[in-house]
């Protein structure tokens, strides 16, 4: 799918809103970087391609204040949702242009495979090969072995909530007892083994907060329990203590809430598998209470709900 | 001329190991995907062939550091009257870092000029500073996002290192550069270097070429103080940042810290942290007033630090060496050159 149609739908909700935001290539064909267009001349940078990675609804809070267009694939489709849901957007005040989305790369994975060079050129063909060119010559790589993890197991490659679609729906193929499979298969593992590999994952991270900046649901954001001095739950030391803490807190806040866009894992530039914690408490809000976040409007997160008793919580064996 | 020396190939891992007997050596290692320097052990798989995530800067300015210690001591006889012991921590150990990269070793001397070469210097930086030698490694080729040439540095610049190896056919030629990279050469396995002095030049220059240069063939003229000054342009250009700290965390010459007490009960420590401007509490005051609240007027402090009020503190220096890691890990990939290319007057 080209981004011919795209353009053309954004060409009119342009003259609707005070803002596009979409995608254009960024410092090298590889990279797509966000674009926000406010300029009919704009639209021509628009690019769409499997490098559009970013999840472009986080933008959305924090516009509030404008009539804003928004240009989202299947996943982060489900960004939208949750946020109306919690009622952080205006839904009367958003345009969504839905992209059916067959995949996207990782751009950590592409660089892995062609020995992190610096890429020259990237095209992607029709039967979803990828060539990319580097100075040491040209690979031909398959999308779905440089796609992330979430794509693989992919339930909504259409957007769940779209008012233009920019080209016709694509039904999901994969099965949805699959999704959490990762998951359960790392639960597996002794309490030690866990441990032992989360320490030492959680040992590269710099705490520079990217994973939550990028978050679209992490809308604490300037208001962080990591950076505060009152109440003190975490120093400033950089020990493994400390940022374990943080990404605690950080993926609690999200139990019932995280969309699983993949963003915070994305932008990690430590390369910490952070995704998993957030998808582990997913898999338990799904068995506790059903809900999968971020799929319909009108369902309410557990955690905005209180029952005296629920109906899969045995209190006394707590 | 230089001291040299060459060090086959085979014998570069001894070479490691017999400078980690005598010092604290840090070595970029090789975790899952990613490149960083730890300290070196026989079980850590080192990796040379990229630069590493994040620069060696931690070694010298340690994310977080403990400045002293403190205790409060109660008088038994006399409870109201309580006592402070304090403990220093200055006490460095001599330190190799293997395998920076000539943008990482050029961080160090933007760190040097307000930390060591003033009236007051710092003695945490300092202490560290002095008792590290720095043997950086020439680049084989260019990142993504990389533009060191565009910023004064090369891809085998020796400036800030002590030695600097490059690699040949057959081995690792080392040029020591101070008298503490001399001393790199006592280390064993280490031969005459002579011979592959014409192999390292040619390799150090074919590279030279394939760095790219994002402020075009004039090179990086005078940022326009009409356009450093209009909202407008900053809000444009950062419009899709989201504030989190990974260009400064990752930046070989961003220096900024907090400096903290973390106590509990009645024991504590003073600890400097690194901080970055891209951070809401970076600016913000006591009284609740924050004289930088929107992400574009942080994203114009750190482009405004580089590119202009660095340079006119120390004699047109620009505080950016060109790494390109804030590119390349930005997770919405915003371009710093882009931005100065873009700042650049008529």
């Amino acid at each position: 799918m080209g981004p011919e149609k795209m353009k053309e739908i954004i060409t009119d909700v342009l003259k609707d809103v005070d803002v596009v935001i979409g995608y254009k290539q960024g410092f090298d064909k590889l990279h797509a970087t966000p674009c926000f267009i406010n300029k009919a001349e704009q639209i021509e940078e628009i690019i769409w391609s499997p490098v559009c990675v970013q999840n472009l609804a986080s933008f959305l809070p924090s516009l509030k204040a404008k009539k804003v267009g928004v240009v989202v694939k299947g996943c982060d489709s489900r960004t939208i949702v949750q946020y109306m849901q919690e009622g952080l957007i205006d839904r009367s005040k958003v345009v969504v242009v839905g992209i059916p989305c067959t995949g996207v790369v990782s751009v950590k994975k592409v660089l892995d495979k062609v020995n992190h060079q610096p890429i020259e050129d990237v095209v992607f063909e029709a039967d979803g090969a990828i060539l990319v060119k580097t100075p040491a010559g040209e690979t031909k790589l398959s999308l779905a072995d440089v796609s992330p993890d979430k794509c693989s197991t992919c339930l909504y490659p259409t957007p769940v909530v779209y008012d233009h679609l920019a080209a016709e729906p694509i039904k999901s193929v994969k099965a949805p007892e699959d999704v959490y499979k990762d998951v359960e298969e790392f639960e597996g593992k002794s309490l030690e083994e866990r441990k032992v590999y989360w320490e030492k994952e959680f040992d590269r991270c710099i705490r520079c907060y990217a994973c939550r900046n990028a978050c679209p649901m992490c809308v604490c954001q300037d208001s962080c329990i990591a950076e505060s001095r009152d109440p003190h739950w975490i120093s400033q030391k950089s020990n493994l203590s400390e940022k374990f803490m943080f990404h605690m807190i950080h993926s609690i806040h999200l139990a019932g809430r995280c969309v699983e866009c993949g963003e915070c894992e994305r932008v990690c530039p430590m390369g910490i598998p952070v995704n998993a914690l957030k998808k582990k408490l997913n898999h338990d809000m799904k068995a506790l209470y059903n809900y999968e976040p971020g799929v319909n409007p009108e369902d309410k997160p557990p955690m905005y709900t209180f029952s005296v008793e629920e109906k899969k919580i045995e209190e006394h064996k707590l | 001329m230089a001291d040299t020396g060459f060090i086959p190939k085979e014998k570069w891992g001894a070479f490691i190991e017999g400078l980690s007997t005598k010092a604290q050596v840090y070595v970029p290692c090789l975790e899952g995907d990613t490149v960083l320097f730890r300290p070196f052990g026989k079980e850590k798989t080192l990796c040379f062939e990229r630069p590493a995530n994040s620069p060696p800067k931690s070694v010298i300015f340690p994310q977080s550091d403990t400045l002293f210690s403190f205790t409060f001591i109660k008088d038994p006889d006399n409870p109201q009257k309580t006592e402070v012991e304090l403990k220093e921590h200055l006490d460095f150990p001599k330190t190799i870092v293997i395998g920076s990269r000539p943008c990482d070793a050029k961080g160090f001397t933007v760190y040097d000029r307000p930390y060591t070469e003033t009236d007051t210097p710092d003695p945490y930086y300092k202490g560290r500073r002095e008792k590290t030698t720095i043997v950086t490694m020439t680049c084989n080729s260019p990142s993504a996002g990389c533009f060191c040439t565009a910023v004064g540095g090369s891809p085998a610049d020796k400036e800030g290192s002590d030695a600097l190896i490059t690699e040949v056919e057959k081995g690792y030629f080392i040029e020591a550069l101070t008298e503490k990279g001399k001393e790199i050469l006592q280390g064993p396995g280490v031969e005459d270097g002579k011979a592959y002095q014409g192999d390292a030049t040619k390799k150090q220059e074919a590279v030279h070429s394939m760095v790219k240069n994002p402020f075009g063939p004039k090179g990086l003229g005078k940022v326009s103080p009409e356009l450093f000054d209009n909202d407008e342009f900053w809000d444009n250009a950062v419009s899709k940042c989201v504030s989190c700290g990974a260009c400064t965390y990752l930046c070989p010459t961003c220096y900024c810290f907090n400096i903290t007490d973390e106590q509990t009960s009645d024991k504590g420590e003073r600890i400097r942290t690194w901080d970055g401007c891209m951070y809401v509490h970076f600016t913000l005051e006591a009284s609740g007033h924050n004289p930088r609240p929107t992400k574009f007027q942080r994203f114009k402090n750190r482009v405004g630090h580089k590119f202009s009020f660095y340079p006119e503190k120390y004699n047109g220096v620009i505080a950016c060496c060109g790494c390109g890691r804030c590119i390349r890990y930005c997770p919405m990939s915003v371009d710093i050159s882009e931005i100065v290319s873009n700042l650049q007057g008529a």
